[in-house]
């Protein structure tokens, strides 16, 4: 029965003095500030600390290294933490996850034997016919499956993040960590270093603790790193993976980190793995390194008398820290050549039976361990069981072998060798910036470590100096620390592979012979290593027991990618803030006071309409535009500016129209497409002087089309200048048959047809500023663009205001002018076209001069005229329509097929009827077929296609002269 | 996250740039249909060596990386005269 020792050693995490109470399972509990929730139970005698994800075993402590996923406990705070690292808390509630009713009376406890009933890959098998019943199968699975419960009253928190900078970041504040620390921040590099526990030290603390020389030696490295100016030290903090050029996230208790370092040493440590023997899952049977955590970091020790299974000098070491603790070792098992005839010796000296050339073969008891089955194994990993002894004890160690903690090693481009002298992986190659140290690469003794260290540094450091990088130094022991074979079978299997996902031997066994023997797709298969611990105690000897069954090598075996996160993270830890900048026109807070309601354009918000009735806002502003003036804020536009000899010729190539030959003061429609022909961007471009364009871009695009521009002037190596003036120019349009006598008196010019023709463009002055007048007919009446800086613009738009006053000026928003440009059949893109519209098939063949040997996407447009698959149409429903209106991307319905969308429709005061756009069928388009539109409630509406504009087909709206509009 | 060093302003992240793609040379007049299409939609992903177009947003500058794209380093910076090409005008 595990128990806390009375007397506290010298490097104790816990705070003997205060006690703090929480309840576990319902039952009040004990621990000491500093105490986990595993080591506090473990502490007031409770070994059994859950119930495995499959067959509901009694589980316990393992690890105590982040990977005791059998121990994990929902608290009333948070699902699923894993009870080895979460500190306990005074008042803390903490329950069990796995389990119906109480951990020892589990309802579920009996689905173990059952066990033979769900072999590897029941569940791909099982459920599959009949299929009708599937549903039935799935809420059972569903219920059973999982661990913990999602507490659905959760309240989202907002976790800080931060950047992190750093020199050198080293992973790992173990001895390589601590001493790679200190000879990177001495050669004046700035370090960072992080280490998952809350204190620094690493095995120092507990697998070299007593050793007298590696005390002095760990008080000196604390001391210096703590007191070095150039170190940081960062604790309780989860590197979680490696990403492109050092850029490295951790966790840290209050959020994320994200670091870039110029360079990384890994000096992360190895994994202790488990051996393989029947009942390794009892509670009592622990990693060694896990015993030693336990002791010297809280004081508890697991069992009262143990049996070490030992293949490297570490379980001896652990053994006799144990028996110092006060347990009894009733024996050391060790089988292969890392303990030898000396080591043996040592420990029968001190009376502690040794039997070299012995394994563990069973361990028996229900709920905990009782004792042991040791059996005779030769050396190829047969184990004799008929020669069995059996020892009464009520806890196992286990120190059979590492793996390498090389999970960052791996993401950064590294690679790895089995070590057969090691028996574990080593770092076959790595970047000349990220260097494994220490025990991760197979540095064991301590002064390997230092050295390896030492060396480490000395490599990442000229490297980061841009000198030549000196050979590598190895440090790696010659010694055996760990078995080739950890693994025995047993008649009754129960002999576990996979903690995590219950995997027995017999499961990888039986999935290889299936056919699923590629590692990668035996990890599938089986999920070994795809469960919470991601294999970390599962991963080596599945590949070992893959290795085996192909009769082939650890390295031709493979493994598989070791993916971020190293250790699973809070979501909220990686959930961002939504960033979303938003851009402003000069005339915002005025929009606001007029009571604008808002739209998103882009990265704007554009005013829908002024005013509280959307319908009767939108129908006054549409009105007003018609018979008399309004006042638009077109800010948004893109504006470019285009200077230099070349200017021509960039935009002949970027747009589908000629722009070469518009003449002086003219403006021309501008329409872009891509590579493949598709409409990309429009606007309108005006030329200003033969070497100097003007040009508009959709709100939307602006910032693509200005990037396209300066990317093709270098392509075409063009002698040409592009200015984006979209953040720095505002813009109104005043329009309607009144714009002309509303604008003239504030202009220094004259408006008519002959001074600033239809489609012109020139620079004056308006209220006294600079501004630029352009003509455009977009909504379809006399109208003015005027450019201008944000303050002159503010000015003029006042006093348009106020000159307008007396024909009832008011400003009008983005909905008014849909209605008033799809009257006057503009599209616009992005709403019309999609993203696989040509301009032939928005009915613009006008649009594209093939006559120009070369535009972007002229080859695919040469190709695809005349070959247009559907096309935009115009329509009207009939004026008595009634009930609502069909709705944009409403499909079009032809012989009960889909034939074509609605890709705009409104209601037109002008018209006085619904009218639209659509993209349909060509052979709809071309016939005189009614147009038939699938609205809301499967309502079939009738409508006509027209051939015409639905408004001022001849344009005679938008002349200067006209007497309507001259004052 | 990955950093380039951008020729005007030295080392960002890459979340300053806008990537453009490889550079290519469109097919010009008459140019069949299946080289127009090849160019419209395929690229071949296979790693080598690649000339790439790269925007930094903070300078508006575009540029040409050499980048070797099974190890992910930039090579050079591109001279963009090296990869500009003529186009035919009316």
């Amino acid at each position: 029965m595990p128990f806390r020792r009375s007397e506290a050693g010298p490097r104790e995490w816990i705070d003997r003095s205060r006690t703090l109470s929480f309840t576990f399972e319902g039952r009040p509990c004990t621990a000491h500030p500093g105490d986990t929730i595993t080591s506090a139970l473990l502490a007031s005698g409770v070994s059994l600390l859950g119930r495995s994800f499959k067959y509901h075993r009694p589980r316990g402590a393992v690890s105590l290294a982040n990977h005791d996923v059998n121990a994990l406990f929902a608290t009333d705070a948070d699902t699923n933490v894993r009870g080895d690292v979460t500190p306990v808390t005074d008042g803390m509630v903490a329950d069990p996850v796995n389990v119906r009713g109480s951990l020892e009376k589990d309802a579920d406890r009996h689905m173990d034997r059952f066990g033979r009933f769900l072999p590897v890959g029941f569940y791909y098998k099982a459920f599959h016919r009949p299929r009708a019943l599937f549903p039935f199968w799935e809420r059972i699975i569903r219920r059973r499956a999982g661990l913990g419960r999602v507490d659905t009253a959760w309240t989202p928190r907002r976790r800080a993040k931060r950047y992190g900078y750093c020199d050198v970041l080293v992973i790992g504040a173990g001895p390589a960590g601590l001493r790679a620390a200190l000879d990177a921040a001495d050669a004046g590099f700035d370090v960072l270093l992080a280490d998952e526990n809350p204190r620094i030290g690493g095995s120092l603390d507990y697998q070299w603790l007593g050793d007298a020389i590696a005390d002095t030696q760990r008080d000196d490295l604390v001391a210096r790193v703590l007191g070095h100016p150039g170190v940081t030290v960062q604790t309780s903090t989860v590197a979680l993976g490696s990403y492109t050029d050092h850029w490295i996230p951790l966790a840290a208790p209050e959020g994320i980190i994200k670091v870039r370092a110029r360079g990384v040493v890994l000096a992360t440590g190895v994994l202790e793995q488990p051996a393989v023997f029947h009942n390794n899952d009892l509670p009592g049977v622990m990693l060694a390194s896990g015993a030693q955590r336990l002791l010297h970091r809280f004081g508890v020790l697991p069992f009262e008398r143990a049996v070490v299974q030992a293949a490297n000098g570490e379980g001896l070491v652990a053994a006799e820290q144990m028996a110092a603790a006060g347990v009894t070792v009733a024996a050391v098992v060790a089988h292969g050549p890392g303990v030898t005839e000396a080591d043996a010796r040592r420990l029968t000296d001190a009376g502690i039976p040794v039997y070299r050339g012995w394994t563990v073969y069973a361990a028996h008891g229900s709920d905990a361990v009782s004792g042991v089955t040791i059996a005779p194994v030769d050396e190829a990993g047969n184990c004799d069981a008929d020669s069995g002894e059996t020892i009464h004890c009520d806890g196992v160690l286990m120190s059979v072998g590492w793996a390498p903690a090389g999970h960052l090693l791996y993401q950064s481009g590294g690679t790895f060798r089995y070590d057969d002298t090691l028996a574990m992986p080593v770092p076959a190659d790595w970047p000349s910036t990220v260097v494994p140290a220490g025990r991760v690469n197979g540095a064991f003794t301590l002064g390997q470590q230092l050295a390896d260290a030492g060396d480490a540094v000395r490599r990442l450091t000229a490297a980061l100096r841009g000198e030549p990088v000196p050979p590598v130094v190895p440090q790696r022991d010659t010694v055996p620390h760990g078995s080739q074979w950890p693994i025995v079978p047993h008649p009754k299997d129960r002999n576990f592979v996979d903690f995590d996902e219950d995997l027995q031997l017999k499961d990888l066994e039986q999935a290889a012979r299936e056919g699923f023997d590629n590692i990668e797709l035996l990890k599938r298969f089986s999920t070994v290593g795809m469960g919470p611990s991601q294999g970390k105690h599962a991963n080596l000897n599945a590949i070992r027991i893959l290795a085996r069954l192909r009769d082939q090598g650890i390295d031709a075996t493979g493994t598989t990618t070791a993916r971020p996160m190293y250790y699973p993270v809070r979501l909220e830890d990686l959930a961002g803030r939504r960033m979303r900048p938003e851009r402003e026109t000069p005339m915002q807070d005025w929009h606001r006071e007029r009571g604008a309601t808002f739209m998103e354009a882009g990265e704007w918000r554009r005013p829908a309409y002024y005013g509280a009735d959307a319908a009767s806002a939108i129908a006054d502003e549409v009105a007003m535009v018609r018979n008399g003036v309004g006042l638009i804020d077109v800010s948004t536009l893109g504006k470019l500016e285009v200077f230099g000899p070349d200017a021509a010729t960039l935009l002949d190539g970027a747009y589908t129209m000629r722009k070469g030959n518009i003449r002086l003061g003219l403006t021309r429609y501008a329409l872009m497409v891509d590579d493949a022909g598709i409409i990309v961007d429009d606007g309108v471009a005006g030329r200003l002087a033969d070497d100097h364009f003007y040009l508009s871009a959709t709100s939307g695009h602006a910032e693509a089309t200005y990037q396209t521009l300066t990317r093709k002037a270098l392509e075409w190596g063009l002698d040409v200048h592009v200015v984006n003036r979209t953040g720095q120019l505002g813009a109104l349009n005043v329009v309607g048959p009144m714009s002309r006598r509303v604008l003239e008196p504030l202009v220094d010019m004259d408006l008519s047809e002959a001074s600033l023709p239809r489609l012109g463009i020139c620079d004056t002055r308006v209220c006294g500023h600079w501004a630029r007048l352009v003509r455009v007919g977009f909504v379809g009446e006399l109208g003015y663009e005027i450019h201008a800086t944000p303050a002159a613009l503010t000015t003029i738009w006042h006093a348009l205001l106020d000159a307008g006053a007396a024909h009832g000026i008011r400003p009008f928003g983005v909905e008014a002018q849909r209605v008033l440009r799809l009257e006057k059949g503009h599209i616009i893109v992005g709403q019309d076209t999609d993203g696989l519209t040509n301009p032939f098939e928005a009915a613009m063949p006008w649009a594209v001069h093939l006559k120009k040997p070369f535009f972007i996407g002229r080859p695919a447009l040469a190709h695809l005229k005349g070959q247009e698959q559907r096309r935009l149409v115009r329509f009207v429903l009939p004026p008595d329509h009634a009930g609502p209106l069909p709705r944009e991307c409403h499909l079009v319905i032809r012989n009960g097929d889909i034939a074509g969308r609605v890709t705009s429709i409104a209601r037109s005061p002008t018209r006085g009827q619904p009218i639209g756009l659509a993209m349909v069928d060509r052979a709809l388009a071309d016939s005189d077929e009614p147009l038939t539109i699938r609205a809301d409630d499967d309502v079939l509406v009738r409508g006509e296609m027209i051939a015409e504009t639905f408004y001022d087909p001849d344009g005679v709206r938008q002349d200067a002269d006209n007497p309507e509009a001259t004052p | 996250m990955k950093v380039i060093d951008c020729p005007v302003i030295g080392t960002r992240p890459l979340s300053e740039f806008v990537y453009g793609g490889e550079v290519r040379r469109p097919p010009m007049d008459a140019a069949e249909l299946s080289a127009v299409a090849d160019h419209a939609f395929n690229r071949s992903g296979a790693p080598t060596l690649l000339r790439e177009w790269w925007f930094h947003r903070p300078t508006s500058r575009w540029f040409v990386l050499e980048r070797d794209t099974l190890s992910d380093r930039i090579e050079r910076v591109v001279p963009p005269e090296e990869v500009a090409y003529a186009i035919p005008t009316l």
